[in-house]
């Protein structure tokens, strides 16, 4: 650690850990509902249980995402944070507003828009917190030392997403507009902008652990953020083409995302290829191994496995069923996910002081995960492809198929287990890193 | 070989061209002219409707558009599949709904707010969703 003000990142990163424990459990809430065992419908029923744990995904990444930028902006722009008390007071209004948001989906104060269900009066809030933050990022920027282009990617992924946050506060008396501009924020985020986020987070973790030339993964970097927004943002046609506009999107979101792969596909290798062309053997190998790990599963997860379903003639009969399912949890966990979990078992040890980085307890946390949150996106697929014939192909009743596939969620559910556990065995190496340290100012050699 | 110069040139110019494009066919989707939701029979009730389907989040459990949870039925053409007499029992129902042992929340609604829902998803019904309403139609309709 070389500013004292990196140290708030620490914080953020606890709010994830906390928020991500969370999400996880709501995700069992949902597992045993779908396999009939659902004693808690009286207090948290499916739709509660399904807004709490989508949405703590958002919030816990995004706080992720945060914590990535306080730590890295410093250090890449050469200076302390300008503010590290609003920094603080920016974290404690993040959590009373996403604390507020979860315990009122519990009586019903929300929008059932799908990952937009927060309610327009906290949307409000929301934008006052990130405008601050914003403030605080853009400033140690703009008045530090230098301007690299990897805290300018960074930091332009996350106003970007912050302006895109916009769009869906808008009313429509049209259930066919309001989705259409639902998707401007969640798909121009997810497969858009938090990509410029995910990007950038990469780029300083590969300068970071390969030593390679900073010139060399900056110039990759914009090459990769330049195929993500040619691809992606037509690639938002892929929601369009079922729900009530234009045939257009049929020929336009067909073509753009079926090349979305292509971001994912250059992540990968550009991940892959400074590791091997790096000649730096940093002592953090758990966080090599979730750095170059985001960037191979975010091309299954996000890029293969989006295809498989994301041409129109395929997606007629995909839309609205379990392989969305599928995808969503593969592209999430490698893309977003990982990305924060490396930049949390990088920084770690450099804002802490303590050397934990090549525990056993750290491997096979990446392992459990990892292996976990494959077999439940298997599990997701076989659920959705046999939901696929029977329903859409078959014809079959929407029930009677669900109780078909019922199997599945109980391995689904096995696998959650292993992934759970693979969770709780990082959790419990963050809680045994301690928390941060002016020591670590003279620690850190990295 | 690619210089940084020319990345970044690759970068925004292909980010800003892509986006203009995406602003473009916005404007051109939405034109009346191209409407395939018959926009003008939106009416206060479906209005009401659509404000009952998110306050309650519907979404949560239920497709529609085939949007939603994945963990009840689709919604779009429920009306011409269930009729509106099963529509109504189903909404006004002061214990869960559990058809095949999957519990619905116990709306209770009230004639106003049932009769809302029903003419939001008549309104949903009438969307042509280029061939998805075909997909989605039949299933249960053959099978009542």
């Amino acid at each position: 650690m070389k500013y004292k003000s990196q140290k708030v990142a620490y914080w953020f990163f606890a709010l994830c850990m906390l928020l991500f424990t969370l999400q996880i459990v709501y995700g069992f809430i949902m597992g045993f509902a779908r396999i009939g065992m659902d004693g808690l419908h009286d207090f948290i029923p499916f739709n509660t249980a399904r807004a709490v744990h989508t949405n703590l995904l958002v919030v816990w990444l995004l706080t992720g995402f945060m914590g990535a930028a306080y730590y890295i902006i410093p250090e890449e722009a050469q200076r302390e944070l300008i503010s590290v008390k609003w920094a603080y007071i920016q974290l404690i209004s993040l959590a009373v507003v996403g604390v507020v948001a979860i315990v009122g989906y519990h009586f019903n104060y929300w929008e059932g828009r799908k990952f937009l269900e927060i309610p327009r009066e906290l949307d409000y809030l929301v934008v006052v917190n990130v405008l601050l933050f914003l403030g605080l990022i853009l400033g140690t920027l703009f008045t530090g030392k230098r301007k690299t282009t990897t805290a300018l990617v960074l930091s332009m992924g996350l106003l970007f997403a912050a302006l895109l946050y916009l769009p869906g506060m808008i009313w429509f008396d049209s259930q066919v507009t309001d989705s259409f501009f639902r998707w401007w924020v969640v798909h121009l985020w997810v497969e858009g902008v938090w990509e410029l986020i995910m990007g950038g987070i990469l780029s300083y973790l590969l300068i970071k652990l390969t030593g390679v030339d900073r010139e060399v993964i900056e110039k990759w970097l914009y090459v990769i953020v330049g195929l993500t927004f040619l691809s992606g943002i037509l690639g938002t046609g892929h929601h369009y083409y079922y729900i009530g506009v234009n045939k257009i999107w049929l020929i336009v979101g067909g073509i753009f995302s079926a090349l979305e792969p292509l971001a994912f596909l250059a992540m990968a290798l550009f991940a892959v290829y400074m590791y091997r062309k790096g000649e730096k053997s940093h002592p953090n190998k758990i966080a090599l191994f979730w750095t170059i790990g985001a960037a191979i599963v975010s091309f299954i997860g996000a890029g293969l496995l989006g295809f498989a379903h994301t041409l129109p003639q395929t997606n007629l009969y995909t839309h609205g069923t379990l392989v969305t399912a599928m995808h969503g949890h593969y592209a999430f966990w490698g893309a977003y996910a990982m990305i924060v979990l490396a930049i949390i078992s990088y920084a770690l040890p450099n804002i802490t002081g303590r050397k934990r980085h090549d525990k056993t307890n750290g491997h096979m946390a990446f392992w459990l995960s990892n292996i976990g949150m494959l077999g439940m996106t298997v599990a997701f697929g076989v659920a959705g492809v046999v939901q696929v014939y029977m329903e859409r192909k078959m014809g079959l009743d929407f029930m009677k198929v669900q109780n078909e596939i019922s199997i599945h969620f109980v391995v689904l559910l096995l696998c959650a287990t292993l992934f759970a556990t693979g969770i709780t065995m990082y959790i419990i190496e963050f809680i045994k890193y301690g928390k941060p340290s002016d020591e670590a100012m003279t620690t850190d050699t990295h | 070989m690619l210089s940084k110069s020319q990345a970044r040139a690759f970068f925004l110019g292909g980010t800003v061209v892509t986006f203009m494009a995406f602003i473009g066919l916005t404007i051109y989707s939405f034109r009346p002219q191209n409407d395939q939701t018959h926009h003008d029979k939106i009416d206060a009730q479906v209005i009401r409707g659509k404000h009952l389907w998110e306050t309650n989040n519907c979404m949560g459990c239920h497709t529609i558009l085939g949007e939603g949870g994945y963990y009840a039925p689709e919604l779009t053409k429920v009306v011409e599949r269930k009729g509106e007499e099963y529509i109504k029992i189903v909404l006004q129902s002061k214990v869960p709904w559990e058809p095949n042992g999957r519990k619905m929340v116990a709306y209770a609604m009230n004639d106003e707010d049932t009769q809302a829902m029903i003419a939001y998803f008549k309104w949903i019904g009438g969307i042509d969703l280029n061939g998805f309403d075909r997909i989605v139609s039949p299933l249960s309709k053959d099978k009542q």
